[in-house]
């Protein structure tokens, strides 16, 4: 009888099928609508048909321009400055409001910076998406060594035998198994410009001479607080990644090695670090994945803010697609965001790929 | 090239000990072999040596000092691993130059000793190629080669050849035979494999139970083992013991019998003070078949092997024990046949009926 269940072609189909059309639902599809609700004008709920707009919708999240601003001149041809001595400079919505540029038409400043006289000024036409990109740009180029690199050095302490060592892995782990929607609240806590615990520490570790900081709201110090936080949170997750790594390097080399004299340092480049090879590609590829999906901490601690300053792009998809009903807006940016992890993923699979 | 010491040296984790007080002195320039059943303790006692484990009591000196707290590294020796234990990710090149590469040798000097190593290993066409594209044996020969790079005092070796098939295995032995001559180095080795004890050895030491049984050269042991151990444990078909009955005894040789043994006389070696019983050790090898009521021993035969040029037979002795004959000719015996054995009592061997020399004293 069971023979023939595990024989059968059509049995095994049928176990699957649950599980493969849910996934099919959930993933499958899901994933293929995005990339035709990209190239509609598809609303959540709407009265008006649904209707085909191309590439619009790219062009209206990514198109981006310089402009170059001459200073105002007055009459005798003087630059004209204010009171603080800074050049005066015609205002950007005179440009992008005229009819004699259309093709800057709706297009806000984004940031610009002087050459000489002149004034270069970036303007996009949807800045909010440029600051979200830029901001999940830096989220990832900072979680990936510090987490990474956090989690590999954990994994060395506790790659140990020693008397409680276990009660540290657990430590450790522990903030993975918490939901990041609670960390993230806690976190709001310690963060407090007020009363908060970080402030707290900090002043009594300075004697009071440390003035308190609204840690998630400025626009300095909001993103980099996120990113402490999102660092700490999942260290113990690739910690145990690490340590699974760690351990399959045969002891004997590590014998070999203190025959040979080498140091700990020495050690840990020849023996320990390309016995890692393989992990260390895993780790970097979830952790650049896994750290262009930022959300809970952003919806639960700033929404995007102060000034926009901690806007990611998976924010910014659930905010537009819900928060403004615009599905096919929230569909590009989820595109978007679908082709430039595979990029890098393409590229951290090539640049760590095996040499002979 | 360096002397080798050991004094009283013992080892336990916690209460239990695995190395009993171990002395042994190993010239320079001599080949030894630790060997022994598994669990023994010649593993441990060579890690022990190597610094990869503490020594718990005893002096360790090479070369009249003492090393006992001293890392690995400054111990000046190389080991060979049963493992390899070759890095995966470098070329043979980078792994013969490993220890260099960890002093901080200049390229130059890394060069010419990796050439040198690979010359006489013959292994000259290997240097650019990764361990996961080399044989078992080729591996072993870059283990090897990352060892003698270094120029130590002393080689130790833990079973080299025990991952290798026994081809392979063979080719190997003679090879590390030929390094020793050549280098003439101080070299410990461990095995389990007799063959590989005999034949290296200038000096081997049996080991059972963390204590030593013999020490000496291993015509030494084979022909006049100190004890039943070291008797069984050497030879292949292992040596036959027989339960007997001292029925006298002068200050030379003790007469003695059993239900299946005509009485004989036989050298005692001081063994066998006043006990009624002792034990005879016959080897295999020094047995020749006789007509039916003529020869020493009596017994039936249970089984025979013909190798060609040997003839193994399993027989079961007039007293039930059993017992391995092993005649050097091409001789076909049946199942059942009746068969008289005779041997040189000279090369028999009496032991005491209480002989376990690892008892504690």
């Amino acid at each position: 009888m069971s023979s023939k269940l595990t024989r059968s072609n059509r049995a095994g189909w049928l176990f699957a099928l649950p599980g493969f059309s849910l996934l099919f639902l959930f993933i499958i599809v899901p994933f293929f609508f995005a990339f035709w609700l990209s190239l509609t004008n598809q609303r959540l709920v709407s009265p008006n048909p649904t209707e085909f707009v191309g590439l619009k919708n790219y062009a209206d999240l990514l198109s981006v321009s310089v402009l170059t601003l001459e200073p105002e001149r007055d009459e005798a041809g003087e630059i004209r400055r204010d009171d603080d001595g800074a050049i005066a400079y015609p205002r950007v919505r005179s440009i992008t409001r005229s009819d004699e540029f259309p093709q800057y038409r709706g297009m806000r400043e984004w940031f610009r910076w002087h050459w000489g006289d002149k004034a270069k000024v970036v303007i996009a036409s949807d800045v909010v998406f440029m600051k979200a990109l830029v901001n999940t740009l830096t989220f990832a180029l900072f979680i990936v060594p510090l987490q990474g690199g956090g989690a590999l050095l954990l994994a060395l302490l506790i790659n140990q035998k020693l008397r409680g060592i276990n009660a540290f892995r657990t430590i450790y782990f522990m903030p993975v198994v918490i939901s990041i929607v609670v960390i993230s609240l806690l976190w709001r806590f310690i963060y407090s410009g007020n009363e908060g615990l970080l402030n707290n520490i900090l002043e009594a570790l300075t004697f009071g001479a440390f003035t308190p900081v609204d840690w998630l709201g400025s626009t300095d110090t909001a993103l980099g607080s996120i990113i402490a936080m999102s660092a700490w949170q999942a260290v113990g997750f690739h910690m145990v990644i690490w340590l699974a790594g760690l351990q399959t390097i045969s002891p004997t080399l590590y014998e070999a090695a203190a025959i040979e004299g080498a140091s700990k340092w020495q050690t840990f480049r020849y023996v320990t670090w390309p016995g890692l090879r393989n992990t260390a590609v895993l780790v970097l590829i979830v952790i650049t994945m896994q750290s262009f999906a930022v959300f809970a901490q952003i919806d639960v601690m700033t929404n995007g803010g102060p000034l926009d300053s901690t806007q990611t792009l998976v924010f910014q998809t659930v905010e537009r697609g819900y928060g403004k009903q615009d599905i096919s807006g929230g569909a590009t940016i989820s595109v978007i965001l679908f082709l430039m992890v595979l990029m890098i993923s393409a590229v951290q699979a090539f640049l760590t790929r095996e040499r002979n | 090239m360096a002397t080798l010491k050991l004094t009283d040296i013992r080892k336990s984790y916690g209460n239990a000990y695995v190395i009993k007080g171990v002395d042994l002195e190993i010239e320079d320039g001599e080949f030894t072999v630790f060997v022994g059943p598994s669990g023994c303790g010649k593993s441990t006692l060579l890690r022990m040596i190597s610094g990869l484990e503490d020594i718990t009591a005893g002096t360790l000196e090479i070369d009249g000092q003492r090393v006992n707290d001293l890392p690995p590294k400054e111990r000046g020796i190389a080991m060979v691993f049963q493992s390899y234990a070759i890095f995966p990710h470098m070329t043979v090149r980078e792994n013969v130059a490993f220890g260099l590469t960890i002093a901080g040798a200049s390229k130059a000097e890394k060069e010419e000793k990796v050439a040198e190593a690979a010359r006489v290993l013959q292994m000259e066409h290997l240097l650019d190629r990764r361990p996961s594209q080399l044989s078992g044996g080729q591996r072993q020969r870059v283990a090897i080669g990352r060892a003698i790079v270094r120029k130590p005092k002393v080689f130790l070796f833990d079973e080299p050849l025990s991952n290798l098939d026994a081809a392979l295995r063979m080719d190997m032995r003679m090879e590390i035979g030929k390094l020793h001559k050549h280098l003439n180095a101080t070299m410990v080795y461990v095995t389990h494999d007799q063959v590989e004890a005999m034949t290296l050895a200038d000096k081997i030491v049996v080991l059972k139970d963390g204590k030593v049984m013999q020490v000496g050269t291993p015509m030494e042991l084979f022909h006049e083992p100190a004890n039943r151990f070291v008797a069984g444990f050497l030879g292949a078909p292992s040596m036959n013991f027989l339960e007997v009955s001292v029925d006298a005894r002068d200050g030379r040789e003790a007469r003695v019998s059993n239900a299946a043994l005509e009485p004989l006389a036989v050298a005692h070696k001081g063994r066998i003070d006043g006990q009624p019983h002792a034990v005879l050790g016959i080897r295999p090898q020094h047995v020749s078949a006789t007509e039916p009521g003529r020869g020493l021993l009596h017994g039936t035969v249970n089984l025979s092997e013909r190798l060609g040029t040997e003839t193994v037979v399993d027989m079961t002795l007039k007293d039930g024990t059993k017992f391995i004959a092993a005649f050097d000719e091409d001789r076909i015996f049946e199942p059942g046949e009746a068969i008289d054995l005779e041997f040189d009592p000279a090369r028999a061997h009496l032991f005491a009926a209480d002989d376990d020399p690892a008892a504690p004293h």
